[in-house]
């Protein structure tokens, strides 16, 4: 099998050739060839389920650079101090042990008229199908002053790992009665209510260890995801600590000056400590380079998550433009399992039901004391539009709270096995 | 559990004190149970549903007395530790299950009103003392916690179609049975699975997750999942 596969996969255009008669069946995979790109909350479940329900009919690649993939979520939890970095790290080895053919490499061209992608070490790999679910980008020129190169000294840590670990650093390293300050994004971005659980683990760590330190917020939007139940768990827990600067303030126009540590508000100059610039996002890189995109982010088609300008294309999670639903990734990972299901059926005939997603997303903003928002979704043919929500409510009471936060650790197990198996 | 143990005996020596012969109202106790009936049975013809049948608790060990039940590790850890259930043990499991057992699949926040718990305890007790005399005109079928018509239940679910559905489930709960922080939703018996799905729909039962993934499930697609989540190992 695995010689068969070198072999295959070194005579590039035969191959693809090959491939294209309909219903060719191998001893494996002999169904057809899926690549997914991108082994996240998106990648990795549609890789495991389509691995995994059809029993290896589908021969199933995943593209992914990293050995070791750190969720994004629960980051913050690492920054304020309730997680071990170690605990957000997470091998590929679930998957290949699932039927996974997991390569550790750039996908850096894709052919969809061959139908093939071009990895960075050369290879050139035939499809079926292209499932896409490469997370976010930046923005080139999104905050003035700002480009990747300054990322080490404004980190974003909006992808979770070493800059979390750097974030964390920059902290706990800052002076008494220092400034943190947070250059939040604009919509549509990566985990909504992010910046802000992010805000409430810096100003629990700073509570701590650094009492008299500020946090200043500049924020392009007047209103953001779950913003009385913030506002009033920083008012409770880190009463004066916490500011935040809205478009009416300027906060939307914003520079920073990583030479100096400087951020400038609507031009009013400050001198910070630490400084951490979450861009505008757009698509990962390799749905422009597909030519996916309309604008920054990939539009799809809600029953499928096709992409709307290639049927053997699929965008997933936080690159793709499909409605209503946040930019999560238990949204990535409800996607992935929709997608998984249509292109087993497109591949091998089996079953499709109507597609059905849903999102919780859970925030931590003191000890035990946690919330969560979600919603449950259905695709139309225009979109993938709400169908129902709820949201935690201000003046919940301590217990709830905490089996709200209890809950979301038993989330994080629940998704991570879901995606990467065990 | 040492930790639990020592409030145990707190509330023994303050609140147990008037109680220590006169354990609790059985009568009221049997009102307080029914909080329990969603995952078990007691009296005539109990079976082991979410969680085992009660008949006789009182002086087993734990993790042992319910045949072909499938314990927890926890439970069954402790069981060989030593932990025998009379008054003091279950009194404090009654009162937090996961303080006492670590890593048991009672997922029960746990009865906080002393007095309640002597009344459940009380009316645990009428079924083990002299288990030969549980009275056969008790049934077994307490209230459900949603009355559903036997249409309802006797739809045949299709685990091909739960399977699909269930993946949606599984981003929370584990398909591996694995309870930390979210309760173990696998091998249930179907008619349980079913009944639970049905409280959350009606918002009987209060979580706002659950109330809203059941909202719109149809009959047929609860089933689907209740014989899919039966028949997974």
């Amino acid at each position: 099998m695995t010689l068969n596969r070198r072999a295959f996969i070194g005579t590039g255009a035969a191959a693809a050739a090959l491939l294209s008669a309909p219903h060719v069946r191998a001893q494996g995979g002999g169904a057809g060839k899926v690549i997914v790109i991108g082994g996240g909350a998106g990648g990795a479940t549609a890789a495991r389920y389509l691995a995994k329900d059809s029993n290896g009919e589908i021969d199933v690649t995943l593209i992914e650079p990293t050995r070791a993939y750190y969720t994004c979520f629960f980051s913050n939890l690492y920054i304020g101090g309730f997680r071990e970095i170690s605990s957000l790290g997470h091998s590929y080895g679930g998957l290949a042990k699932a039927g996974v053919n997991v390569v550790h490499d750039w996908a850096v061209g894709v052919d969809r008229d061959a139908k093939t992608v071009t990895l960075a070490g050369g290879a050139v790999l035939p499809y079926d199908k292209l499932i896409l679910s490469p997370g976010i980008d930046f923005v080139d020129g999104a905050v003035p002053g700002w480009d990747v190169s300054k990322q080490n000294k404004m980190p974003h840590a909006y992808k979770a790992g070493s800059q979390s670990e750097l974030l964390k650093a920059q902290v706990e390293a800052m002076p008494e009665g220092g400034t943190y300050a947070m250059v939040a994004p604009p919509n549509p971005f990566r985990c909504p209510p992010g910046p802000y659980e992010r805000i409430s683990m810096v100003a629990h760590v700073l509570k701590e260890k650094n009492p008299t330190a500020k946090i200043i917020i500049a924020d392009p939007k007047p209103n953001f995801s779950k913003q009385a139940l913030f506002e009033e768990g920083w008012g409770k827990h880190y009463n004066g600590m916490v500011s935040w600067v809205g478009p009416d303030f300027g906060g939307g126009n914003v520079e920073v000056n990583a030479d100096e540590m400087t951020v400038s508000i609507d031009g009013e100059v400050t001198k910070v400590d630490v400084c951490n610039v979450i861009p505008a996002m757009k698509a990962g890189r390799i749905c422009e380079i597909a030519g996916v995109n309309e604008g920054n982010w990939a539009p799809v088609i809600g029953h499928t998550m096709q992409s709307r300008m290639d049927e053997n294309v699929y965008v997933l999670g936080d690159a793709s433009n499909q409605g209503d639903m946040p930019k999560s990734g238990f949204s990535a990972n409800s996607q992935a399992k929709v997608c998984a299901m249509a292109v087993r059926g497109a591949l091998t005939g089996s079953k499709v039901f109507p597609a059905k997603f849903s999102n919780t997303c859970w925030s931590l903003i003191e000890t035990d004391d946690g919330v969560k928002v979600g919603a449950t979704y259905e695709a139309t043919d225009e979109k993938i539009v709400s169908v129902d929500g709820f949201v935690s409510q201000t003046g919940e009471d301590a217990a709830l709270r905490k089996a709200t936060y209890e809950e979301s650790i038993g989330w994080y197990a629940g998704i991570t096995a879901d995606m990467f198996g065990s | 559990m040492i930790r639990t143990f020592g409030k145990a005996l707190a509330f023994v020596i303050v609140a147990g004190t008037a109680q220590a012969e006169e354990i609790g109202d059985a009568e009221r106790g049997e009102k307080v149970f029914h909080t329990c009936t969603s995952c078990h049975q007691i009296g005539f013809g109990a079976e082991n549903r979410v969680g085992p049948h009660l008949n006789g608790i009182f002086g087993r060990k734990a993790g042992a007395f319910a045949e072909d039940y499938r314990y927890s590790k926890g439970l069954l850890r402790e069981g060989e530790n030593g932990l025998v259930w009379d008054l003091r043990t279950l009194n404090a499991y009654i009162e937090n299950p996961k303080a006492l057992v670590t890593g048991t699949r009672m997922n029960f926040p746990g009865v906080k009103e002393p007095e309640k718990r002597a009344d459940l305890l009380a009316y645990l007790r009428t079924f083990s003392d002299s288990p030969q005399n549980i009275p056969e005109a008790q049934p077994t079928g307490v209230p459900r916690e949603v009355e559903l018509s036997p249409e309802i239940l006797a739809i045949v679910g299709d685990p091909e179609y739960g399977e699909y559905l269930a993946s949606e489930c599984t981003t929370c709960h584990q398909s591996s049975g694995s309870d930390e922080g979210i309760p173990s939703i696998t091998h249930w018996p179907e008619e349980d699975f079913v009944v639970a799905m049905h409280a959350y729909k009606r918002k009987i039962r209060p979580h706002p997750v659950m109330q809203m993934m059941t909202s719109r499930l149809t009959d047929e697609e609860i089933a689907a999942l209740a014989a899919y989540f039966k028949s997974i190992e």
